[in-house]
């Protein structure tokens, strides 16, 4: 099988201009300018099944439709703000693979209509933002970018924009307000960013590697794209894995992969031949699935992780094998949670410093058998409540861990 | 001397960037241009900015407290940040940490004594394959070191300090 | 009209305007959804949690579009997730459940949350007894905490956002409502959060810190006691005080107020004044004041009160009783009749200003108002009039302001004005230099000082701002005295109500002409027929002059002269002054705080005070004093009660027609509910029980012949090449007898200053913050040197009230 995504890893040198034009590079970009109407471009995103790749998978056609066209200009953002405990693969395809990640963000904007972009990079991919510049210069120079493309009245700029240290950037409308000079922090929803977003306009924001995907779909027809992966879950997917594997890194794989698969003909299998204890399919903020042979062989899409009492989200499946103890690994994800929250709502700002006391209490043995159930409780008192979907986030291992490994907790767990 | 006078084509390229009746969100591009410039944002810099956007010194400042990216003091030239988040913990990046505050005599949060490194632990930095891994946040920016060992790590600082020296 | 909504919160079924919030809905149903962050002034952002409730619509058949009915009812589906009433909008057939199991037990659940980091410490709060968050606490909250006290985070808890007001960090609950406040509202982003998570904090690093005129406001609609002010921090507890309404006194925007006042023991017993909270008039102030109206009310309680009658014996003022003065001071006022002179100021109640008026017709003498500003008498035909209100300009509509700076003479105008502006309404701001309204304005003019007729008179012709007056549905003009003497302003008054006429905007309400006062009853005493003098110093000279209200001899040299010059001096007043030191008669007069009246505002709207403190001394009102003086001197009129005094007044002035106390204490249902009485939704913002006032009725719109004066031709001096022409402007916080005894303001009120265009100071020699001596008239003084780069070179920037008597532009010198 040949790369979709990761293609640089089937052909060397892909980032630079020359090869990727040789490739095939722009192609779909030159047709779908010169020869598409956008809402041709949408259907066709539209009917290959593609669905957003920054861990909420939500319909990519269906939500470029959804602009509200009453109201311009428009305005596209990728979302690079990759920060997600577990989370590599943009920063990949950015740095290896980058025109066809402009090229899809060209086209995304083409179909909504916008003449202005932006990606939007976490402050730590300063480098990466540095690799992006210089091939939009590229790209303008020959002619992919600017004014009156290929001869249309079409013109389209991008630019690069840098965070600065905040994973609640990486919610969408954080980012918005972050990309107009503001403190990042959600936005009350609705409106949604399609009719009130960037400086107030209806505004696209997709995930890098759902860009990436975007040109070969044009190139190669919906069903191509369609023709790969589960019925609910089309085409292919860059997993991250990491943890305690042997090989741990990016694999680009059709969705319906199994784990077993993922973790032992990819991975390379468990440090020291151990067994695997607990999954995390979709980061820090992802429910703990409780490993047995009978999960190993379950196949990675949305539908069938759900199944397993946790989402698939951005595929960031992190191993924990049996030497972790799940009461550390949560004290991990609390600590996390707790220094990312932005502090906007009541529910997330003091559940996570609270959740944080009590963990630390556990791990510093000064807990009382009553403080596992009580930081149970106060996670599910969090659940449903907040502003974002951060607060939900933080509470997802922290249920499952304590649910589902009650074993682990060195104090008794109440019934 | 303001930034604008000091880096014009920067400043010109930066406010290019954004519609000039939404020029605040050049805020975070010029924060950064600030902080090269002085390897931490100051005062006058946060004033310099809010004039140059027509926002409040508070606002700025309100930026500037938000983002861990950002320094409002000196601390050292160098921050070398590890991340010890879950997945780099996995691939023992706490006991990384552990063994770098042992050898540099400092604990984490701390400056080494001749001023030039602080030592910080910072959440995930999307390296999680390649732990123990950290960024060094510099004057000239910042890059990822990854796979990192203890033995490397205390190369790469014996380096910058004798390159400090010159 | 606005689309008609209806649904069913608890039960209980309400119709409200679209778009109207769920939180709001339930308030009309007295429903109270408890709430931190959300203001019902302020677009709501949905932080708190605090408002979580179960929320269902009703189901729609997708192939029909119709309800589906269950049970001959729609069937109604809720969200599985709890939703924040303040940010979701009202729908036809909504069900909103607020007490529900669900709903309760997420209202409780964001109580519990708060109160993790919240310190408890309500026994030493300020805000303790009217706390937003100890009444939801107290209605709504866990009994217990699961939270362990130790670890609760311990935070600064005496940090001063600037010498006015302080923060309490341990108590801060993130709610942002004062920051939303100064950014959303008065628009002056001085206040920000720092950090984030659970370190979030505010901050303000403006210099002054929290450097805006509004910043008393966010103490009010603090939920809980993180903002205190300085002025009565660790002052009194909320349940001791008695709450009097009242009206303030620093200008002519007449904000509506409550004094709170209880017994201090270190004022020997004495009741007085703990602090001044604004009372909610939509059509005034809403439920704003700004921070000279809340801080600088000391001086009421000054030390240097006069407190006993005096008369001069043998060149010393001697205590004597009030009959030997009054007895005094009748008889030489009798006896000069036509010889004497009732020189009043625009502090004085209207009910005091009518005696003073009756007492001059009656001795044939003149009557002066004490100001160097005219066209009050042009603001009597043509000015606001009855049922006009600035907060319902917007769209539409127009508004100029020249020769004044709203934002340092009557902070709550550029509220409102602001705000009409944001509603779309046209804003014309002619000014010689930048003023903080230019940010607002839709056209910002700039003229040279001594240009103000040309510049009025450009809005009346054919031109993009032109047509956007003249095309104006309303149009409201303010004049100010910036720059002006009495002549200077009494023409651009003239100016205005000429092109207001002309442009037909005058004679209904929402339009018209306003002055922007140096005090707060000015328009009340050209209502009643009090003038300035254009030759002050001349009329008081040989004179027996009453003088009530008014500081001339301090204020001004040349007057200080013309008072030596004067046959006899009465003066009136409630301290200590200059004048009241030469006197040969000195009549102690209570404050306002102390007694019963009415002034009217700038808008014209008559409005009622009410006694709050016990009288200092012997003081009377000075009505009272005034119908007492008379008596001596022949002239009658009423003396004991002041409605009653308010009803003649009403009989005599056309434009006070049908109006008496009981109708300016009327009030009705005001929109927002701010409920202090219910869990403070709008803040500690007092409800108005006591009045909302009356607008009079302009000539115009009576139908009254309008009688303008020709507008007179540009003579105001201009500086020639190397000449400096020393312009008054005003400053809110000033040395004025009613400002400089609240010691909290010093700092804000600062040195006198004179500022020059940057390249005026170099030829000068003259750098920012040096001190020089400017000298004009005869009159001279010290003054730091600001840089103003807006301004011309021409020109040195005087501010009145600052020790240096400039009461119209005057060539000066400056070393």
């Amino acid at each position: 099988m040949s790369y979709v995504v990761l293609r640089h890893r089937d052909i060397p040198g892909i980032d630079k201009l020359d090869v990727y034009e040789k490739n095939g590079g722009f192609a779909a970009w030159k047709k779908v300018v010169t020869g598409m109407k956008p809402e041709d471009v949408t259907k066709t995103v539209k009917d290959s099944g593609l669905r957003g790749r920054g861990g909420a998978g939500f319909p990519t056609g269906m939500k470029w439709s959804f602009m509200d066209n009453k109201n311009w200009p428009h305005y596209v953002v990728a979302n690079a703000d990759e920060s997600e405990p577990g989370t590599f693969k943009d920063r990949e395809i950015m740095e290896k693979n980058p025109f066809q990640f402009l090229e899809g963000l060209a086209i995304a904007s083409y179909a909504v209509g916008a003449n202005v972009s932006y990606v939007y990079l976490r402050g730590e991919f300063w480098p990466v933002a540095a690799i992006l510049d210089e091939k939009i210069a590229e790209m303008e120079k020959a002619g992919y970018l600017g004014n009156k493309l290929f001869g249309t009245e079409y013109s389209l700029k991008i630019f690069t924009h840098l965070g600065a240290g905040a994973y609640i950037c990486g919610e969408e409308s954080a980012m918005l307000e972050s990309l107009e000079g503001k403190r990042g922090q959600p936005r009350v929803r609705p409106p949604f960013p399609a009719a009130v977003g960037l400086f107030g306009k209806p505004t696209l924001i997709n995930n890098v590697e759902t860009f990436t995907n975007v040109p070969m779909i044009l190139s190669n027809g919906a069903d191509w794209y369609k023709g790969m992966g589960t019925a609910d879950s089309a085409g292919v997917k860059v997993f991250s894995l990491s943890g305690r594997v042997r090989k741990p890194g990016n694999y680009e794989l059709p969705f319906g992969t199994t784990f077993r698969q993922l973790i032992y003909e990819h991975g390379g299998g468990i440090l020291e031949g151990r067994p695997v204890k607990a999954i995390m399919p979709a980061g820090a903020s992802s429910s703990l699935i409780v490993v047995d042979d009978k999960t190993l062989d379950m196949q990675m899409d949305y539908a069938t992780v759900r199944t397993l009492g946790a989402d698939l989200g951005s595929a960031s499946v992190i191993i924990l094998d049996d030497t972790i103890s799940i009461d550390w690994v949560i004290n991990k994800t609390i600590h996390f949670f707790r220094h990312e929250s932005c502090g906007k709502c009541t529910p997330c700002r003091e559940g996570t410093y609270w959740m944080q006391t009590i963990a630390d209490r556990m791990k510093h043995g000064q807990a009382t058998s009553d403080d596992v159930d009580l930081l149970r409780n106060v996670a599910l008192q969090m659940r449903g409540k907040c502003l974002c979907p951060l607060g939900d986030f933080s509470t997802m291992a922290v249920v499952t861990g304590i649910e589902r490994f009650p074993q682990d907790f060195k104090l008794p767990v109440k019934a | 001397m303001s930034l604008a006078e000091k880096y014009p084509k920067e400043v010109k390229q930066i406010l290019a960037k954004y519609p000039p009746e939404h020029k605040r969100a050049a805020v975070m591009p010029l924060l950064y241009l600030a902080q090269r410039n002085d390897g931490y944002v100051t005062k006058d810099a946060m004033k310099d900015v809010a004039q140059m956007l027509e926002i409040t010194d508070t606002d700025v400042a309100s930026i500037v407290g938000f983002y861990t990216l950002y320094h409002d003091e000196h601390k050292s030239k160098y921050y070398m940040q590890v991340c010890t988040d879950l997945p780099c913990a996995l691939r023992g990046a706490d006991q990384f940490m552990e063994n770098l505050c042992e050898h540099l005599g400092i604990q984490v949060g701390e400056t080494t004594p001749d001023g030039l490194v602080t030592l910080e632990a910072v959440t995930c930095l999307a390296a999680c394959d390649k732990a123990p891994m950290f960024q060094l946040q510099g004057p000239d920016g910042l890059e990822y070191h990854e796979d990192m060992t203890l033995d490397k790590t205390l190369e790469l600082i014996a380096a910058l300090k004798r390159e400090d020296k010159q | 009209m606005t689309k008609q909504v209806t649904l069913t919160i608890d039960g209980k079924q309400t119709t409200v305007p679209e778009g109207t919030l769920v939180v709001d809905a339930a308030k009309t149903v007295g429903i109270d959804i408890p709430v931190f962050c959300y203001h019902p002034k302020m677009e709501p952002v949905g932080m708190c949690r605090m408002c979580l409730v179960e929320v269902g619509r009703p189901v729609i058949d997708r192939a029909t579009n119709q309800v589906v009915m269950e049970n001959g009812q729609p069937k109604i589906q809720f969200l599985p997730k709890l939703e924040t009433a303040c940010t979701n909008k009202v729908e036809d057939g909504m069900v909103v459940l607020t007490q529900s199991e669900k709903a309760k037990a997420g209202q409780k659940s964001t109580l519990e949350f708060l109160l993790t980091s919240h310190p408890l410490d309500c026994p030493v709060c300020d805000k303790g007894g009217e706390c937003p968050l100890q009444n939801l606490t107290m209605a709504h909250g866990p009994g217990q905490s699961r939270f362990l006290y130790d670890e609760k985070m311990h935070l600064a808890k005496h940090v001063p956002l600037g010498e006015l007001i302080w923060l309490d960090r341990e108590r801060c609950i993130q709610c942002a409502r004062c920051i939303r406040f100064q950014d959303e509202i008065a628009g002056e982003s001085v206040l920000g959060f720092d950090e984030r998570g659970r370190s979030t904090q505010i901050v303000s690093i403006s210099d002054p810190g929290f450097d805006s005129v509004f910043s008393g406001n966010t103490t009010d609609i603090c939920p809980v006691g993180a903002l205190t002010t300085a002025d009565f921090r660790f002052g009194a507890r909320p349940w001791e005080l008695q709450a009097s309404a009242s009206i303030c006194t620093q200008c002519p925007v007449g904000c509506n107020t409550t004094l709170n006042t209880r017994r201090e023991a270190k004022e020997d017993g004495e009741i007085v004044v703990k602090r001044v909270m604004p009372r909610q008039n939509e059509e005034v102030n809403e439920i704003w004041l700004c921070d000279k109206g809340r801080f600088a009310h000391h001086y009421t309680e000054s030390k240097v009160r006069l407190t006993k009658p005096m008369v001069r014996k043998e060149d010393k003022l001697a205590k004597v009783s009030w009959k030997t003065a009054l007895d005094l001071a009748g008889e030489k006022l009798g006896e000069a009749k036509a010889k004497s002179v009732v020189l009043a100021s625009g502090r004085l109640s209207n009910e005091d200003l009518f005696n003073l008026k009756a007492l001059a017709d009656g001795l044939g003498a003149q009557a002066i108002l004490y100001s160097d500003m005219g066209g009050g008498d042009l603001v009597a035909q043509v000015g606001m009039t009855q049922g006009s209100n600035l907060g319902a300009l917007g769209k539409g509509d127009a508004i100029v302001v020249i020769a004044s700076d709203l934002y340092e003479e009557a902070p709550i105008w550029w509220l409102r004005v602001k705000q009409a502006a944001e509603r779309g309404a046209t804003l014309i701001v002619a000014n010689p230099r930048a003023t903080k309204l230019d940010r607002f304005a839709t056209f910002s003019v700039r003229y040279a000082y001594g240009d103000e007729i040309k510049t009025v008179q450009n809005l009346g012709r054919k031109s993009k701002i032109g047509d956007a007056f003249a095309k104006a549905n309303n149009a409201v003009i303010f004049f100010g005295s910036e720059g002006l003497g009495l002549n200077g302003s009494t023409n651009l008054a003239a100016a205005c109500a000429k092109l207001l006429e002309e442009t037909g905007h005058i004679g209904k309400p929402n339009n018209g002409l306003i002055g922007v006062w140096q005090r707060v009853n000015d328009q009340g005493a050209w209502e009643i027929g009090f003038q300035p003098e254009a030759d002050l110093a001349t009329a008081l000279k040989g004179k027996v002059v009453y003088v009530v209200g008014a500081d001339p001899t301090g204020d001004d040299p040349a007057l200080a002269k013309a008072l030596n010059g004067a046959k006899f001096v009465i003066a009136q007043d409630i301290l200590e002054t200059a004048t009241t030191e030469i006197a040969d008669v000195v009549l102690p007069a209570q404050a306002y705080n102390e007694r019963e009246g009415t002034y009217t505002s700038g808008e014209r709207r008559v409005q009622r005070f009410y006694p709050a403190v016990p009288v200092t001394g012997e003081a009377r009102p000075d009505f009272v004093i005034t119908a007492q003086v008379a008596k001596q001197a022949g002239v009658i009129m009423e003396g004991i009660s002041v409605s009653i005094a308010f009803d003649i007044l009403a009989a005599s002035v056309k434009s006070f027609e049908d109006l008496n106390y009981a109708k300016l204490a009327e009030v009705k249902e005001q929109w927002p509910q701010v409920g202090r009485s219910e869990l403070y939704y709008g803040g500690t913002t007092y409800e108005n029980k006591q009045g909302l006032g009356v607008q009079l009725i302009s000539g115009a719109q009576r139908g009254e012949t309008v009688s303008l004066p020709k507008v007179q031709k540009e003579t105001a001096l201009r500086p020639k090449e190397k000449e400096l022409l020393a312009v008054p402007i005003n400053k809110l916080y000033d040395r004025g007898l009613t400002v400089s005894p609240a010691e909290l303001l010093d700092q804000r009120v600062g040195e006198a200053t004179v500022a020059l265009h940057p390249t005026a100071a170099e030829n000068l020699g003259l750098k920012a913050g040096q001190r020089v001596k400017i000298s004009f008239d005869g009159v001279s003084g010290e003054a730091v040197v600001k840089l103003d780069e807006s301004i011309s070179t021409g020109v040195a920037l005087v501010p009145r009230s600052m020790g240096i008597a400039i009461r119209e532009p005057a060539l000066a010198k400056v070393k």
